[in-house]
């Protein structure tokens, strides 16, 4: 299997010498091309810190993460907008879409950023509108959008210009179920039919229960790693379920 | 504790309130430095003519203050609307807490005050220096000399800022108080979480709207140019001022969804780079602005317009002057006062005497010998005939000219000169000579207005009856030019005849043209002094003169065109800071929601030069779209002004116009700049 990211002994360190904070504590894991993989943790676990290194927002204090065997934590400036531009693509819980565009234009923005010819841009955009079937949308203003489709878009918005790896942030966190499962949904198809890879952070059981493979994160170190394999997933709610009751209870207060 | 929260507002914010502070720090400093001219001429080494156009201009500059208040006081008020709107949030906050609605009122009171005092006392200290420097100028304008600087401070002109801002200040107290009064929580709470509504208008509408506007404003030009002729009372130029106003704010309402909507169907443009980001921005907010845009746009134009040609007319006054003003004194003398006119109009015997006298005899009771004093002297006369007055030379058109202008008085008795009297003065001024045959005559006039009644009844070749002989026109029109000095174009006409013609009966006046023996400028004004001294003279009361000499004019006329000069600088600086800050303050005010909308270009991947290049395109164009408007009205209303100031002569209308492009980049573009700066720190990365 081919390693997309790398993340090696990574530390983020925050306050001083008499007051230390370790939001990320020496934290390594691997994710392979193709990967579905999601973090889980409480709040204040230092889930989010982990994904905001990752995705170049943040800096780590001691260590190295490789994205496609790039050391992402030796860029700087214009290289870490290059790597962002060509490398990563975003889903946030907030959507993040901007308000004043309409539906194409926010996935068309994403190309026009890396410089795509508009000739290619409409081909591909409705390409990937009728995979996360949004096509319906894509004349309409955020604030005409529900929650789910508002997400979708945002997906079609980070996957459109073929990132390597796909960071999402508890995308289901501002949805619905119903809404949840779609989003979910199409993750799967993303993942399974056009293989990329996704990277998520999420402190919900269901959510993470669609993924690959669920690393659990405590007090900024590794508590524990489960692979769904053959298992329904049923089965790997069941088991994540297990794993959360172990962590305690303030996992369990964030469900 | 309110009064901390009230501080701590003030430094958190300041970042948005910077421009807002500088503009009132601006706006205190100018309002003290022009009302402080009033101390700064007191001191100055003028002649007394020069000091009673400073008056004037004085007065004036109050009367100009009044209107320049309300300007601030609108821009205040506007201001501070805005500024409020974006802390809705931190009022809901407030009030969830249990904060009564009377206590926000106290800490917007509280803030109000706060940054009134600040500004006020900022802004007369900048003020207080700034008018040193004004003095210099005002004494340059003036041509006076500064024989000494002196440190001036007007207590009188601090007192009316403090006055003045000091209402304003209270108006903006009251005005907040009453808006927190009347919002509710939920509205405060949910303020932010509020994502823009973006409503496309119909393009139909947009077009029809934008081609109706386009009709108005064209016949508005047209009326303003063309048919400015025909604007004749008040009433009439409201018509077009109007009709510019209401098509002004149809535009920008048509444009905002009309631009998008033609760059739209560009694609390869609109795809471009962060383009349609830029685009949807700036149309969203000149779709929330619309009516501020139009006042802008008007506030611009009238910046335009006033400042040129404010200027213009200075230039225009002091560059007719070496026309118009040819010798260094004329001197006029009605000669030849019968007994019974000198009854009627109760002249005195004494001075019913010296009418008899010449000129050169007048000044020597006097003890002024002319020899000594003048050279290239030229002594012309006119003559007035009881029986021929304005319209005896109508001839057939006097009932057509009479109907058009009833005002006119049509029994004042023409003034006559003979051509050789005529041809000495054009010598003497450098202008055209004529030649009459025995039954011609002609007229030279060159004040606009009267020749053009003169030319309608000309062409109608009316004969006239002059001392007993008949005259026909020589010319079909008025010829220019004139006898008498003055700083305008006003001779409304002399009737040239034969020299064979005229009766020297009827003698009317003499006038004397000369130049003064001297070289230099002191030698001259010497002169000058000598002659006004004349007053002095135990025998002055017993002769009549009259005079108007080069220096008196130009004195007058240098004064009215620094007075004109001040008024348009104070009211275009005015003006324009008021305009850009309001621009400068809706750009910053958003500049929250621009940090989230450029942070999220920045992680789908944007680089810094691509972000910056798009802040800067969209506050650009934001600057720009009221500033265009405004120069294409300009170049109407400047027309406009040219015709209404033609009494001023030519106008040289380039100079002031690069002049006023130079101080619109100066103090719009440096805005503008700051604005930029100012956002780009705001939108920066942490």
């Amino acid at each position: 299997m081919e390693e997309i990211l790398k993340i090696d002994r990574i530390g983020k360190y925050y306050g001083n010498k008499s007051n230390l904070t370790k939001a990320i504590d020496d934290i390594s894991f691997v994710v392979n091309k193709g990967e579905f993989v999601a973090i889980m943790g409480a709040s204040g676990s230092g889930k989010t810190t982990l994904l905001n290194c990752i995705s170049t927002i943040d800096k780590v204090t001691s260590g190295h993460i490789y994205v496609d065997g790039e050391d992402i934590t030796k860029l700087k400036g214009n290289e870490l907008n290059r790597f962002r531009r060509e490398e990563l693509g975003f889903i946030f819980q907030d959507f993040n879409l901007l308000d004043t565009l309409t539906g194409y234009e926010n996935i068309a923005l994403a190309l026009s950023i890396s410089n795509v010819p508009v000739k290619l841009m409409d081909k591909k955009i409705q390409d990937i509108a009728s995979r996360l079937n949004i096509k319906h949308v894509l004349k309409k203003y955020p604030y005409q959008m529900s929650g789910g489709e508002k997400q979708r878009v945002a997906s079609a918005r980070a996957i459109i210009t073929n990132p390597k790896l796909v960071l999402a942030d508890e995308p289901t966190g501002a949805l619905d179920s119903k809404s949840s499962r779609m989003l979910l949904e199409s993750f799967n198809y993303l993942n399974t039919e056009l293989k990329t890879t996704i990277l998520m952070v999420t402190h919900d059981a269901f959510s993470a229960s669609y993924a690959s493979r669920v690393i659990f994160i405590k007090d900024g170190k590794i508590f524990n790693e489960l692979i769904r394999g053959e298992k329904s997933r049923k089965e790997f709610f069941d088991e994540i379920i297990d794993v959360v009751t172990l962590l305690g209870g303030d996992l369990n207060d964030a469900l | 504790m309110l009064y901390k929260l009230s501080v701590k507002n003030i430094k958190k914010s300041f970042k948005d309130y910077a421009i807002y502070f500088f503009t009132l720090i601006l706006g205190v400093a100018i309002f003290y430095v022009f009302n402080a001219i009033e101390s700064q001429t007191v001191l100055l080494n003028v002649t007394s003519s020069t000091h009673e156009i400073i008056d004037l201009m004085v007065n004036m500059l109050s009367g100009v203050s009044v209107f320049v208040s309300f300007i601030l006081g609108f821009l205040i008020i506007y201001a501070s609307r805005f500024l409020m709107k974006r802390r809705n949030k931190e009022f809901g906050i407030y009030l969830t807490l249990g904060m009564s609605k009377g206590k926000i009122s106290k800490i917007l009171l509280c803030e109000t005050f706060l940054i009134g005092i600040l500004s006020l006392f900022v802004g007369l200290v900048i003020g207080v220096l700034a008018s040193q420097f004004m003095s210099v100028l005002v004494a340059n304008s003036f041509e006076a000399d500064l024989t000494r600087f002196t440190f001036v401070f007007s207590s009188s002109a601090v007192l009316k800022t403090i006055l003045y801002f000091g209402i304003m200040y209270l108006l903006v107290m009251i005005f907040n108080t009453v808006s927190v009064g009347r919002c509710k929580l939920i509205d405060l709470i949910y303020a932010n979480k509020k994502s823009e509504e973006v409503n496309l208008k119909n393009p139909i509408v947009c077009i029809l709207s934008f081609i109706l506007a386009v009709v108005m404003l064209s016949y508005a030009y047209y009326q303003v140019t063309v048919g400015a002729p025909d604007l004749i009372g008040a009433a009439d130029i409201f018509i077009p001022i109007i009709l510019g106003c209401v098509s002004t704010f149809i535009i920008f309402w048509s444009l905002s969804g009309l631009i998008l909507r033609i760059v739209i169907s560009f694609k390869k443009i609109y795809y471009k780079g962060l383009n349609s980001f830029v685009l949807r921005q700036i149309s969203s907010k000149v779709n929330t602005m619309v009516l501020s845009m139009t006042i802008i746009c008007l506030m611009l134009f009238v910046t335009i317009c006033v400042f040129s040609s404010s200027l213009s007319i200075k230039n225009s006054m002091t560059y007719n002057l070496t026309e118009l003003v040819p010798v260094d004194i004329e001197l006029s003398k009605t000669r030849n006062i019968s007994f019974d006119y000198a009854s009627q109009t109760g002249y005195s015997e004494t001075l019913r005497e010296d009418s008899y006298r010449s000129i050169t005899e007048s000044l020597e009771l006097v003890d002024f010998n002319v020899q000594d004093y003048f050279k290239d002297i030229t002594t012309v006369y006119t003559y007035v005939s009881d029986d021929f007055s304005f319209e005896d030379t109508l001839g057939d058109a006097e009932d057509e000219i009479k109907a058009e202008y009833p005002f006119f008085i049509y029994q004042a008795p023409e003034e006559i000169m003979t051509i050789s009297d005529y041809n000495k003065v054009a010598r003497l001024y450098g202008n055209q000579e004529y030649t009459l045959n025995d039954n011609e005559y002609m007229i030279i006039a060159d004040f606009e207005s009267t020749a053009q009644m003169r030319n309608i009844a000309l062409k109608t070749k009316p004969s006239i009856q002059v001392f007993g002989v008949t005259l026909v026109p020589k010319y079909d029109e008025c010829q220019d030019g004139f006898v008498r000095m003055s700083s305008n174009h006003i001779n409304t006409g002399i009737i040239i005849v034969p020299d064979s013609v005229v009766s020297e009966d009827a003698l009317e006046s003499e006038i004397m043209l000369a130049n003064y023996k001297a070289s230099s400028k002191e030698g001259r004004q010497n002169i000058e002094d000598t002659l006004l001294d004349l007053v002095n003279h135990p025998n002055s009361s017993n002769i009549a003169l009259s005079a108007s000499t080069k220096i008196s004019i130009y004195e007058a006329s240098i004064g009215l065109g620094a007075m004109v000069t001040f008024i348009g600088l104070y009211l275009g600086i005015i003006f324009l800071i008021s305009s850009a800050a309001i621009l400068a303050l809706k750009e910053l005010s958003e500049s929250t929601d621009n940090k989230e909308r450029y942070g999220m270009i920045r992680k789908l991947g944007a680089d810094e030069k691509m972000i910056n290049r798009a802040l800067f395109k969209q506050i650009a164009i934001f600057f720009s779209v009221p500033l265009i408007l405004a120069i294409i009205h300009s170049i109407f209303g400047l027309e406009f002004c040219k015709y209404i100031l033609m009494t001023f002569g030519d106008e040289k209308m380039t100079e002031s116009i690069t002049m006023t492009a130079i101080f619109l980049i100066i103090i719009y573009g440096g805005y503008f700049l700051i604005t930029y700066f100012c956002s780009k720190n705001i939108i920066k990365e942490k």
